[in-house]
């Protein structure tokens, strides 16, 4: 009798593994975005159509086109990337992946996929997670919190341009942001790469989105993959979002934030001191 | 009675049946040869004098033709997007000044082929050196190794929003022409619903016939695009480009579109024809999705012009240049492109109505055309076609003209096999089998000479194409 208990305990032990196992393989062989379920296989056939050109055949960025393309493409066998709703060093969000496909990446040679109905680009995004065997064993992280954004006014936009200094963002992305800092030349990305930190003056969009909590997001997250840290742990929300209302002056874009910067220099463009070594310190309104 | 295949006459039809086998076997083995299980799978191309599949897109962007396209050439809902936005990815990178110095928008296409051409109740001469009449009726079969014509692919950006067009091409007896030359800016005040071509260019037709997948006399044209009424002169055509001024726009993944077109009324020749007559075109189209099946798209789209009818004369003689009362005709119809996973189907349908002004008879002419063109796409890689196209007069221009006189139906099956597929060049190995059917005149399609002895009799004409399609 025991020997029979001992069996059966083996056996549902061993049931309880495959099937744990099983699940996860059906975790990582689908993706789960809102109402839809998508699915590998039929991704496979997807991403042979659109993406093998890219990001190769077997999902390591090495396609055909590679080598002509700068930035390279991502190598999804390493599971790491840049935009995603979740802290920095962990795995993004179906969702993120596919508003990825869908917004493209500007400056790259990644379009958006838009056009593609949701069903193929969440079939995709399922067969994305088959080149890492991360998908298996590690669960996406958990997505940062967004708080509200608080008004713009001038302190904020002020206070912004004193971390601009603070955190040494104009080392890489230069002090107007035109990408042209100090450091922006020897930058790297996680395959030993060359990379350009963002031009915020050329860019009509940002990598990651167009909105202000995308870019609340890109540097509360950090861009997995780059040089581009996570400020997470450096910056309180409220910074954030005075962080958010500077960068945006620095786009040749007619937003909000511009026309107040604008009016504002018209009257204290002498009371600022040029970002760079020995710039404003964290100093503004704030 | 009608037969389905033309009648045929001995020698000469095992002679082109035996090319017709040795051409095949000889594609077949060099497709087999050329390495078909390379990694690289993806292709592109165009087709001659009517399509827009441009390698050097792929060459720009990197990305492999089959996203764009469904199969070159037809554009895929991908394909639609990026030509909508004026051959731009719109990711900031799509003026030449980002690409290489060495980089040239040039992509070529021709197709070197087998062709085998038959028309059945063609006039000849009883006695073949003397003049008739008496006349008989024979069926036509010519066979032999062609070439098609060769397009000049250029297209691509000037500048960021700023788009151009021209497409020069050369027929095989080294006539020259432009098929399209245009400039076109995109995006005005930001918003991909404004978007205006000043030029010579394809009219917005969903179903595209630059595009279309078959190649052979019979097959490589809609019959419903080119058709007019018997003793009509109006001149105009929906496949061909027209000259004019294009307003554009769409949604962000184009599922809407819209187009409104004023064109010069000479069916895309260059001049200003019989004085200033304008046409106008509309099309509008929005586009459904659907899961796993694809995108499903309807759209309506509209013609109208005008031609001259009385002349002012010099002397008595008409001159061309100061046209005096015009009369309409139109254009209007139904199409779409629905997908159900690998199965595609494009149907069509027309209503065209020509003055009897322009007819030279007592009645206005009216016809009703249709088509439905499935295409089943195994893979990137292997397209099968299957086409019905279908006109039918509703009145004849001439009352005393047989009813059915004009009426036309085409059958064409084809295969098309990527030999490889790549974003640098493209190479298809392309078979079909093209047969229409004229009911009392010659075919608009095929190698016929003239109309039947008898009016109301069908005249059968047919197309056999073995070709390599390729574009670089």
């Amino acid at each position: 009798m025991r020997s029979y208990t001992r069996w059966v305990a083996v056996v549902s032990g061993w049931g309880v593994l495959l099937l744990a196992a099983g699940a996860a393989s059906l975790r990582a062989q689908e993706s789960h975005i809102g109402k839809l379920t998508g699915h590998a296989a039929a991704g496979k056939d997807l991403y042979r159509r659109y993406c093998v050109g890219c990001h190769g055949p077997d999902g390591d960025g090495a396609g055909e086109n590679a080598p002509w393309i700068d930035p390279k493409p991502r190598d999804f066998t390493l599971a790491v990337f840049k935009c995603r709703s979740t802290p920095t060093g962990t795995l993004p969000t179906d969702q993120d992946l596919l508003n990825a496909m869908t917004r493209g990446f500007v400056t790259t040679n990644m379009p958006p996929w838009r056009p593609l109905t949701n069903q193929h680009r969440a079939d995709l995004v399922a067969y994305i997670k088959t080149f890492s065997s991360k998908w298996k064993t590690l669960k996406p992280g958990t997505p940062i919190t967004i708080p509200a954004e608080p008004r713009l006014t001038i302190e904020s936009v002020l206070h912004g341009r004193g971390l601009y200094q603070k955190m040494e963002c104009w080392k890489c992305h230069g002090s107007k942001g035109h990408a042209d800092g100090p450091s922006a030349a020897t930058l790297t990305d996680n395959k030993d790469l060359p990379i350009r930190p963002y031009d915020f003056a050329t860019g009509s969009r940002f990598m990651c989105g167009v909105t202000n909590e995308d870019l609340y997001k890109i540097f509360m997250t950090g861009l997995d993959g780059t040089p581009m840290p996570s400020f997470a742990d450096n910056l309180q929300p409220a910074d954030a979002w005075d962080l958010v209302h500077f960068l945006r002056t620095l786009q040749p874009l007619k937003t909000p934030e511009a026309a107040l910067w604008k009016a504002w220099l018209a009257a204290h463009a002498a009371e600022l001191k040029p970002i760079g070594p020995g710039g404003p310190g964290g100093g503004g309104g704030r | 009675m009608a037969t389905w295949f033309p009648k045929r006459a001995g020698g000469a039809q095992a002679s082109w049946l035996v090319s017709a086998l040795v051409t095949g076997v000889c594609l077949t083995t060099a497709l087999a040869l050329s390495g078909t299980r390379s990694k690289a799978y993806t292709a592109y191309s165009l087709a001659v004098h009517k399509t827009a599949a441009i390698p050097p897109f792929a060459r720009k962007y990197g990305l492999p033709c089959s996203a764009c396209h469904t199969a070159w050439p037809e554009l895929n809902a991908f394909g639609q997007t990026f030509k909508d936005n004026g051959y731009q990815l719109m990711n900031d990178r799509d003026s030449p000044i980002w690409q290489s110095p060495a980089y040239f928008p040039l992509g070529l296409r021709t197709t070197p082929h087998f062709n085998f051409e038959s028309t059945t109740k063609q006039v000849v001469d009883s006695t073949p050196g003397v003049a008739g009449p008496p006349f008989a009726e024979k069926t036509l079969t010519q066979s032999g190794f062609d070439l098609s014509g060769i397009d000049f692919l250029m297209l691509g950006t000037l500048y960021k929003n700023v788009t151009f067009g021209l497409v020069p091409t050369l027929d095989p007896d080294g006539t020259a022409g432009v098929e399209t030359a245009f400039v076109r800016f995109d995006n005005l005040g930001g918003s991909p619903w404004a978007n205006v071509k000043l030029g010579k260019f394809e009219l917005d037709n969903l179903l595209s016939e630059k595009r279309i997948v078959l190649l052979s006399n019979n097959g490589g044209l809609y019959q419903n695009y080119h058709f007019i009424p018997l003793s009509d002169g109006t001149n105009f055509e929906l496949g061909a480009n027209q000259i004019g001024l294009e307003l554009m726009g769409h949604s962000l993944n184009s599922y809407t579109r819209y187009s409104l077109a004023v064109l010069t009324g000479t069916n895309g020749d260059p001049g200003l024809g019989a004085g200033s007559t304008y046409d106008a075109a509309f099309t509008l189209s929005h586009a459904f999705d659907a899961g796993s099946m694809g995108v499903e798209r309807l759209g309506v789209y509209g013609y109208v012009g005008q031609r001259p009818t009385v002349f002012q004369t010099t002397g008595g003689t008409p001159i061309a240049a100061s046209a005096g009362t015009r009369k309409p005709f139109y254009r209007v119809g139904v199409t779409g492109n629905f997908s159900f996973g690998k199965l595609e189907l494009l149907p069509f349908l027309m209503h065209g109505f020509d003055d009897k002004a322009l007819t030279a008879g007592t009645n206005n002419a009216t016809w009703n055309g249709g088509l439905l063109e499935a295409h089943y796409i195994v893979d990137p890689q292997l397209l099968l076609i299957g086409r019905y196209e279908t006109i039918r007069m509703s009145q004849q221009a001439d009352p005393a003209t047989p009813s059915d006189q004009g009426n036309i139906d085409g059958f064409s099956f084809g295969i098309r096999r990527y030999a490889f597929m790549f974003s640098r060049a493209g190479l298809a190995l392309h078979g079909e089998y093209s047969l229409t059917k004229t009911i009392g005149n010659l075919p608009q399609s095929g190698d016929g000479i003239g109309p039947p002895l008898t009016p109301g009799t069908a005249v059968w004409s047919s197309s056999l194409l073995l070709g390599l399609d390729f574009a670089f």
